[in-house]
């Protein structure tokens, strides 16, 4: 388990808070990596935390000085890391199975609002190509293939609310949103096909049971839900029911 | 961490700070003319020109000591007195009330109504004076240009840095602890009822739709909340009806304005460790008073004789007591800014404050600035 501390100096009267501070575990196919993202930039760690392998700064040459700065949402695909940034820009880490040669291979343009999250599971057979989802802070989702060079597959507009949170589950996309509300739509098309009505204030995070199904949504309105999904083999339509 | 935070903590801040020495001033029985002469010269200080101009440049938020620091400034900037137990719980009543507003803002983006709605009442307080009347309208402007077009995720932005900003306070509020929105641990009670922000649907419908579009299934769940549609938006514009009532002036004469003082042990001999590293923030801070207060165009008073003592106590005694047991970790290690109520550039403004008193130990620094934070522990 790995905590986040935001304090940057002792004095109880000054709080250097680091907004957009994240801690995500990276399980690449030999490797696990700790990844912290911050407003200065990027740092990736062995597992147990003993030896940082890689530093990637911030380049914040075409911020306006009212921008604020930062990296935020983490994923995992394949032997890549996806971090994403405040330009809308999702940088592309290559991971060796080893070792600290890490590299930037590719930088992704698909969003021009920050970044809010990103998921990503294993490509599902060949039907299944979308494998890695990002989402700003406009609503926009943008839905990826990856790769040695990552395809931008379909793009899934907003609504005017951001959304803070995404998940991929078996090609379906899982958003939760600044008004409440957990979509899901089909990958591959971008179609929607479920709209809850789940919260009264914005939600604040998703999380997936990939193996049961469930997908579990916190917002600001103090309540937590799970919800059970579905996907009905001839119809290619999804459902969800509520269970709490 | 958003730069354009700074207006709205500092505007509400005020406001509020300006409900309380109303109601004040009206249970000290202080005669008309004197009050209003104390609210117009608080309000016109805070509404300069060219302080505005510095609160609204991009900038980080300072400290909670420094952000106070402006405020004791401010409220001496009439003729009233305060002493430090005073200015202590008026501090503490100002942020515990606009965290509360903040938190409760049922879109990100309400903190810019909950500005509006202190600023509709300061123009309440300041009715008989048209210049100072002005200077809020257009302080209204810069507001409107500034976050008017600003998306939904940078007030989030804007939210979370002001609620950091607020992070671990815990001060109970005798107001809020009497309806109930308050426990007797200082956290806020979050209320899962009424009606829900404009843009958000009520909770408790799922719809399905198949690959053409068309809804093809709907089911109805118990949300666990009671909440209603929202009834309608509130205006951004110079005048109309805000909606929210989050900002509007909650005292009045026979509400009383007490704190509760909850430390976290009751034990004052237990010292939080002191850093010994010196606050690499200092210097900044330094820097942002002295160009905050620098902006600010203070009036002598006439009559030195004019002045007089306000307390945020029922009673002397009461005053006393509570400057004696005011827990170690509330306490808020004023800076004390002796400059003169001209205005002053910051090389001026450092250079008065290097004529203070020193002590008989001599010092070596490297620069001024170091001299600075030394005489500033020293104090």
């Amino acid at each position: 388990m790995v905590a986040a501390d935001s304090e940057g100096s002792k004095d109880p009267g000054v709080r250097q808070a680091d907004l957009g501070l994240l801690v995500h575990w990276c399980v690449l196919p030999f490797r696990v990596l700790l990844v912290l993202t911050s407003h200065r930039g990027i740092q990736m760690f062995e597992s147990d935390g003993s030896i940082m392998v890689y530093w990637h700064a911030l380049d914040s040459g075409d911020a306006s000085p009212v921008q604020a700065v930062f990296a935020r949402g983490i994923a995992a695909s394949g032997h890549f890391i996806c971090v994403g940034t405040w330009s809308g820009r999702v940088l592309v880490f290559d991971i060796p199975a080893k070792g600290p040669n890490i590299v930037l291979s590719e930088e992704l343009a698909g969003h021009q609002t920050p970044i809010t999250d990103i998921a990503t599971e294993r490509a599902q057979g060949q039907d299944c190509v979308a494998d890695m989802v990002t989402a700003d802070d406009s609503g926009l989702l943008c839905v990826w293939r990856s790769g040695p060079e990552f395809k931008l597959l379909t793009r899934i507009p907003g609504f005017g609310v951001p959304c803070p949170s995404v998940q991929l589950w078996q090609g379906t996309v899982a958003a939760g949103y600044g008004n409440g509300q957990v979509r899901l739509y089909e990958a591959s098309t971008g179609t929607l096909h479920v709209q809850i009505n789940a919260h009264a204030r914005a939600i604040c995070a998703l999380d997936l049971a990939p193996e049961v199904g469930k997908l579990l949504s916190a917002a600001e309105d103090t309540f937590v839900h799970i919800w059970k999904l579905s996907r009905s083999p001839e119809s290619v339509s999804i459902e969800a029911a509520p269970l709490l | 961490m958003s730069v354009r935070t700074l207006p709205l903590l500092f505007l509400n801040l005020g406001g509020e700070m300006l409900y309380i020495l109303d109601q004040r001033l009206r249970a000290q029985n202080v005669p008309g003319d004197k009050a209003r002469k104390v609210l117009n010269d608080i309000v016109s200080t805070m509404f300069n020109r060219k302080f505005m101009e510095e609160l609204f440049k991009p900038q980080e938020l300072y400290s909670k000591k420094a952000l106070r620091t402006v405020y004791d400034r401010l409220a001496h900037a009439s003729i009233i007195r305060l002493n430090q137990a005073s200015m202590d719980k008026l501090y503490d009543l100002m942020t515990v009330a606009f965290k509360y507003q903040v938190l409760m803002c049922p879109r990100p983006k309400d903190v810019l109504l909950v500005t509006f709605n202190h600023l509709d009442a300061i123009k309440g307080l300041i009715r008989d004076s048209p210049a100072i009347l002005n200077q809020v309208d257009e302080t209204f402007q810069q507001l409107t240009e500034v976050y008017g077009g600003l998306s939904a995720g940078e007030f989030q932005l804007i939210r979370q840095t002001l609620l950091i900003f607020f992070q671990d306070l815990h001060i109970r509020v005798s107001i809020f602890l009497k309806d109930r929105v308050q426990n007797s641990n200082g956290r806020f009670v979050l209320p899962v009822s009424g009606p829900v922000p404009w843009g958000t649907e009520v909770p408790g419908l799922i719809r399905m739709f198949n690959s053409k579009g068309e809804e093809v299934k709907t089911v109805e769940f118990k949300h666990g909340g009671n909440y209603v549609a929202a009834p309608k938006e509130g205006s951004f514009e110079l005048y109309g009806d805000r909606v929210l009532k989050l900002g509007t002036n909650m005292y009045s004469v026979n509400r009383p304005v007490e704190t509760h003082m909850s430390g976290a042990s009751k034990n004052l001999a237990s010292q939080t460790q002191e850093s010994i590293a010196p606050n690499p923030l200092a210097k900044e801070e330094l820097n942002f008073l002295a160009r905050l207060l620098g902006g600010m165009e203070t009036k002598k008073p006439s009559d030195p004789e004019a002045g007089f003592r306000l307390n945020l106590f029922a009673t002397e005694e009461e005053e006393e007591q509570a400057a004696l047991t005011r827990p170690e970790e509330l306490s808020y290690e004023v800076i004390n800014i002796q400059a003169t109520q001209d205005q002053q550039r910051s090389e001026e403004l450092a250079r008065i404050m290097g004529e203070f008193e020193i002590t008989d130990a001599p010092r070596q620094s490297a620069s001024k600035g170091d001299d600075l934070l030394a005489m500033m522990d020293e104090l």
